[in-house]
C-alpha cells in the first residue's frame, strides 16, 4: 500500500493559485482514474482536476473557497503499490494535520447553521402558548428592559415554556422594530441565511470592490436613433445564409466601436494605475458582460478589428454559448481591453456600468423602444436605444468621452458609415 | 424661618417613605423627608421589628419553660425560668433604636434634610411643618404622601386605660395577668400568643367565624391548635360590648344572645388598621380617594400631578416591603426613569405560632378564576429538618394552573417558614412553572424541601411522600 499525492496542476499560464470551488469526493471515497476529484476557479473559469490514479481518499488539502497555490498538495489517496510519497514516515507524519484541516472544514461548512437555529428556538419549545389577554409572564429584569426599551410585553412573542418572554424574545423584538400587530395572519420573516461567496460570485465582489474602490467613473448617456440600423439588421437577417449567425445590435456596435477606437486609441486600453502606464492596445479585444447561471461572466471577442460583421456575430455567439455552459476557456475570459455591457431585452432606460478594471471604459446598450419624435412638423414613430457609457475618470476626460459616444451614435444612426472606409 | 426649595418631599419616614428618601438621595435627587415621629415608623418603632423582638423572647422562654415543665424530649432539663418584661422591651427598644439610626445614616449619606415635625399641605407644590423651632415651608417639585396607617380603634372600647392598642401592647411593663385580645387577625394572635407564653391568659374574640379570617381553614388549623394547647381561649362569633363598669371585664356578645364577660387586666383592640388621611393637609388638596385609601395609579400618582403617594395610605394590602417597594419604584420615576407597578407577587408571613406565609393566589382563589388548578401539598411531618427541629405541624401548598403548571400561588404553614417567602415569592416573579421549582435542587436537611415536593406532588411524582 502506498500514498499518492495529487498536487494542485498548472491551471493556466501566469496563475500561481485557483480557489477551489468544488469537492466531488470526500475522505473514504474510493475513486477510479480519471474521476474529477474537485473543481478550482482561476479567474472566472472553472477548472476540474481529473484523478490520475485509483485508489481511496485520505486527505483533502483544502475547504471550499480556499485558495490553493499550483503545485501544493489538494488531496492525498491511498494506491496499490508504492505511491508518488513512498517515505512510511513522511506519510506518518502528514496526517498529523489532517485532523485540523478537516476540523477547519467541519468549522466552515456549517457556518449558516447557527443562525438557523436561532430562527427555530423562536418556536415554543414546551407547554401551552400564553392564552391571549393574560399578563405576560416574564421575569423583574426582562420586564423592567421592555419597561425601558418602551415596548409592551403583551407584544412579544415568549420563546419559553408557558409562553414564558425571555431576554432573547425580547433582544428579537427590539431587533425587528416597531411594527403592526399581526391581524393579517401576515407574519414577519426573520430568518437570516448566511450564503457564503465562493467562485464565480467571490471573483465577481472581488472585481467590482476593484473598480468601485479604484476607478473614478463619468457616465454619459446618449439616446440613439436606430431605425435605419433596424431595418438594415433585419434585412440583413431576412437573406443570411443558413450558416451564417442571426445578427443582432452587438455585432454593429463592436464594428462601430472599432471605428471609433481608430481615432482615439486611447479607450482600448488598460490603466495600471500603480505604475502610472496607460497600455493602449492595438488589437479590438471587446469583452462581453453576459448573465449565466452561475452569474456575471465577460467573455472575450478577440481582434474584433479583424473581424467583419458575421464573424463578429459568430464569435458572440460562440462564446455567450460557451460561458453559459461554463465551457469557457481562462483564455476566452480574460484581455479585454474594452467591455459592452447589455441587459438584452430586459434594456432598461439607462444603467450606470462598473468598468471591467483596469479598462478604461465601457458601452452599455439600452432597450431600443419606439418613441415619438418630433422632425420640424409632426412627431413620427422612431426606434430610439439608449447608450449607458462609463469611463475611467483618471485617464479620460468628460469632453473626450462624450465626442467617443457621439461618434458611436452616428456611426450606428447612419449604418453605412461602419462599413465606408474613409 | 428661610423656606427650602428642593425637587422632591416625602411626608412620613416609614418604611416607604424613607426608602422612597434614601432611593433619592441615590439618584441625586434633592430631597426632604418630613417625619413628626421617629423615623422608620409604625414599621420599625412600633410594628414589624418591635414585634417580632417580643415574639422571639416570648418563644426562647416559653421553650425554657416547656423544658423545666419536663416536657423536652431533648434531654435538656432547666429550673423555673423568669421572665423580666421591662428588661425584655428594653432589649427590644436596643434593636429598634439600632435600626432606626441605620436609616437616619443611610438618609444622610444619601444627602437627605430630615425635617422633623407634622406636615401640613398648602397647596400641591407646598408643605407646612410645625418644627420645634417654628413653622418650615418646604417647596417641592414632587411631593409624596406616605403618612401610612393607624390601629383601628372600637367605638365601644376607645383606647386609654386598660384598653391599648398593638403599640402600647409593645412597651408593657409586666405581664398582664388576663389578656383580652378583641380581633383574631393577625396582629392580635401575634401578639396574644407572645403574651399567652409570657405568662398571661389569653382569651381572643373574633367576629368573624373563625381566627385568622383571610386565611383558609387548612392554613390556620396547626395556628388554631397550638393556640389551644397554649391555654389560648378564642370566642369566634362574638362581638366587643364594652368594658365593664369597674373597667376590670370585657363584656361580650357572644351570639345566640349570650353575653359572657371576660375578666382583663388589659383588652388588646387589634381589629385592623385605617390609612392616615386626615391631619396632613388633604382637605387643601385635591386628592381622588378609593374608599378610605387615596387612590393611585400603577404609577403611584394620585389625581394630582406631582403629588405621588405609597404605602397603606394606598390601599391593601398594608405590608411595609410593598410600601418599601412603591417608595423606590416613585423615587426612580422622579427622577425621570421609566417604572411602573408590574409585581406579580407580595409575600405575606404571619408570625403566629406556628408561621403562616402566603404569596399569590390561595386554591381557592385560583379556582374562582375559573382557572383548572393543579394543588400540591407537603407535610413537615415528612421532612427531615423539621423533625430535628420538633416542628412537624404544618405543609407548603403549591397552587398551579393545570394547562400549562404555572405556579400561581405558594403558602405554607410551620416554623419558620416566613423565611421561605423568599423563595415563594421569587418563584412567582420570575414566572416559574412547577418543573421549575421540582428541578431546582434544595439543600438538604431544610424546610424548604417541602417547597420542591409539593411542586413535585403537584405532578404527581413527590418522593419522600
Amino acid at each position: 500500500m502506498g500514498e499518492h499525492v495529487i498536487k494542485l496542476p498548472d491551471v493556466g499560464e501566469g496563475v500561481a493559485e485557483a480557489e477551489l470551488v468544488e469537492w466531488h469526493v470526500k475522505i473514504g471515497d474510493l475513486v477510479r482514474e480519471d474521476t474529477i476529484l474537485a473543481a478550482v476557479m482561476t479567474d472566472k473559469a472553472t477548472v476540474e482536476i481529473p484523478s490520475p490514479v485509483s485508489g481511496e481518499v485520505l486527505w483533502l488539502g483544502a475547504a471550499v473557497g480556499d485558495a490553493v497555490a499550483v503545485g501544493s498538495p489538494l488531496i492525498r489517496l491511498k494506491v496499490e503499490g508504492e505511491g508518488t510519497s513512498p517515505s512510511r514516515a513522511a506519510a506518518a507524519a502528514k496526517p498529523a494535520d489532517t485532523p485540523k484541516e478537516v476540523a477547519k472544514s467541519a468549522r466552515k461548512a456549517p457556518a449558516p447553521a447557527p443562525s438557523n437555529a436561532n430562527v427555530q428556538a423562536s418556536a415554543p419549545a414546551f407547554g401551552a402558548p400564553r392564552p391571549e389577554g393574560e399578563r405576560p409572564l416574564a421575569s423583574p429584569a426582562v420586564r423592567l428592559r421592555a419597561r425601558e426599551a418602551g415596548v409592551d410585553l403583551r407584544q412579544v412573542p415568549g420563546s419559553g415554556p408557558a409562553g414564558r418572554v425571555g431576554h432573547q424574545d425580547l433582544d428579537a423584538f427590539i431587533a425587528r422594530g416597531p411594527q403592526a400587530a399581526h391581524a393579517t395572519g401576515l407574519q414577519p420573516n426573520n430568518s437570516v441565511t448566511d450564503v457564503k461567496l465562493v467562485g464565480l460570485r467571490r471573483k465577481i465582489a472581488e472585481k467590482m470592490a476593484l473598480a468601485n474602490a479604484r476607478i473614478a467613473p463619468i457616465t454619459y448617456i446618449e439616446e440613439v436613433d436606430v431605425t435605419a440600423l433596424e431595418d438594415l439588421r433585419a434585412a440583413l437577417n431576412k437573406k443570411k445564409r443558413p450558416d451564417q449567425p442571426k445578427l443582432t445590435v452587438l455585432p454593429f456596435l463592436m464594428r462601430a466601436m472599432v471605428r471609433a477606437i481608430a481615432e482615439q486609441p486611447n479607450f482600448n486600453a488598460q490603466f495600471d494605475d500603480e505604475a502610472g502606464v496607460l497600455h493602449q492596445y492595438g488589437g479590438v479585444h471587446i469583452g462581453l458582460a453576459a448573465q449565466t447561471p452561475a452569474g456575471l461572466m465577460v467573455p472575450v471577442v478577440r481582434h474584433a478589428e479583424a473581424r467583419d460583421l458575421w464573424d463578429c456575430a459568430a464569435e458572440v455567439a460562440r462564446l455567450a454559448e460557451a460561458a453559459k455552459t461554463g465551457s469557457a476557456t481562462r483564455e476566452e475570459l480574460s484581455g479585454s481591453t474594452i467591455t459592452i455591457t447589455s441587459l438584452g431585452a430586459l434594456g432598461g432606460v439607462a444603467t450606470t456600468p462598473i468598468i471591467n478594471h483596469p479598462e478604461v471604459a465601457i458601452v452599455g446598450v439600452n432597450k431600443i423602444t419606439v418613441r415619438p419624435v418630433w422632425d420640424g412638423s409632426g412627431f413620427i414613430p422612431r426606434k430610439i436605444m439608449n447608450l449607458s457609457s462609463s469611463f475611467d475618470h483618471r485617464v479620460i476626460d468628460g469632453w473626450d468621452a462624450a465626442v467617443f459616444v457621439q461618434r458611436i451614435k452616428t456611426l450606428l444612426e447612419t449604418p453605412a458609415m461602419i462599413f465606408v472606409e474613409g | 424661618m428661610k423656606e427650602i426649595s428642593c425637587k422632591l418631599i416625602v411626608v412620613g419616614a416609614g418604611p416607604g417613605g424613607y426608602v422612597c428618601a434614601i432611593r433619592a438621595g441615590q439618584l441625586g435627587l434633592d430631597t426632604v423627608i418630613v417625619e413628626a415621629g421617629k423615623l422608620g415608623g409604625v414599621c420599625l418603632n412600633v410594628g414589624c421589628i418591635p414585634s417580632k423582638a417580643l415574639i422571639h423572647a416570648a418563644e426562647e422562654f416559653d421553650r425554657a419553660r416547656h423544658i423545666a415543665a419536663g416536657g423536652s424530649p431533648l434531654g435538656i432539663s432547666l429550673s423555673k425560668p423568669e421572665i423580666d418584661l421591662a428588661k425584655t422591651v428594653a432589649w427590644k427598644d436596643g434593636v429598634v433604636s439600632r435600626l432606626r439610626g441605620g436609616v437616619a445614616g443611610l438618609l444622610k449619606k444619601g444627602r437627605v434634610k430630615i425635617v422633623a415635625g407634622a406636615a401640613k399641605f398648602r397647596d400641591g407644590k407646598t408643605i407646612a411643618v410645625e418644627t420645634e423651632t417654628g413653622l418650615q415651608i418646604v417647596r417641592a417639585e414632587a411631593i409624596v404622601i406616605a403618612t401610612g396607617s393607624a390601629p383601628v380603634a372600637l367605638p365601644a372600647l376607645p383606647f386609654g386605660g386598660p384598653v391599648i392598642s398593638s403599640t402600647q401592647a409593645l412597651s408593657l411593663a409586666k405581664v398582664p395577668q388576663r389578656l383580652v385580645v378583641v380581633g383574631g387577625g393577625y396582629i392580635g394572635l401575634e401578639l396574644g400568643t407572645a403574651f399567652a407564653k409570657m405568662g398571661s391568659a389569653v382569651t381572643v374574640v373574633e367576629a368573624m367565624a373563625r381566627i385568622l379570617p383571610q386565611y383558609d381553614a387548612e392554613l390556620t388549623r396547626p395556628v388554631a391548635k397550638r393556640l389551644s394547647e397554649l391555654g389560648v381561649k378564642t370566642l369566634t362569633g362574638a362581638k366587643a360590648k364594652g368594658l365593664s363598669a369597674k373597667g376590670d371585664a370585657l363584656l361580650v356578645d357572644a351570639g345566640e344572645d349570650k353575653d359572657v364577660r371576660l375578666g382583663a387586666d388589659k383588652v388588646l383592640v387589634t381589629v385592623g388598621r385605617r390609612p392616615v388621611t386626615e391631619g396632613w393637609g388633604r382637605e387643601e388638596l385635591v386628592l381622588d380617594m378609593d374608599g378610605p385609601f387615596v387612590r393611585v395609579d400603577d404609577q403611584c400618582r394620585t389625581s394630582m400631578r406631582g403629588v405621588y403617594a405609597i404605602g397603606d395610605v394606598t390601599g391593601e394590602p398594608m405590608l411595609a416591603h410593598r410600601a418599601m417597594a412603591q417608595g423606590e419604584m416613585v423615587a426612580e420615576i422622579v427622577a425621570g426613569h421609566k417604572r411602573s407597578w408590574d409585581k406579580r407577587a407580595i409575600a405575606a408571613a404571619c408570625f403566629t405560632d406556628p408561621e403562616i406565609v402566603t404569596v399569590g393566589l390561595s386554591p381557592e382563589e385560583a379556582a374562582r378564576g375559573g382557572t383548572a388548578i393543579k394543588v400540591g401539598q407537603f407535610p413537615f411531618a415528612a421532612n427531615g429538618r423539621a423533625m430535628t427541629k420538633l416542628a412537624e405541624d404544618g405543609f407548603v401548598r403549591v397552587v398551579a394552573r393545570a394547562d400549562n403548571h404555572l405556579v400561581l400561588g405558594v403558602q405554607a404553614v410551620g416554623r419558620d417558614v416566613s423565611e421561605l417567602a423568599a423563595p415563594f415569592a421569587l418563584a412567582l416573579e420570575m414566572g416559574a412553572r412547577l418543573e421549575d421549582i421540582a428541578g431546582t435542587i434544595h439543600a438538604h436537611p431544610t424546610q424548604g424541601e417541602a417547597f420542591q415536593e409539593a411542586a413535585l406532588r403537584a405532578l404527581g411524582r413527590a418522593v419522600h411522600i
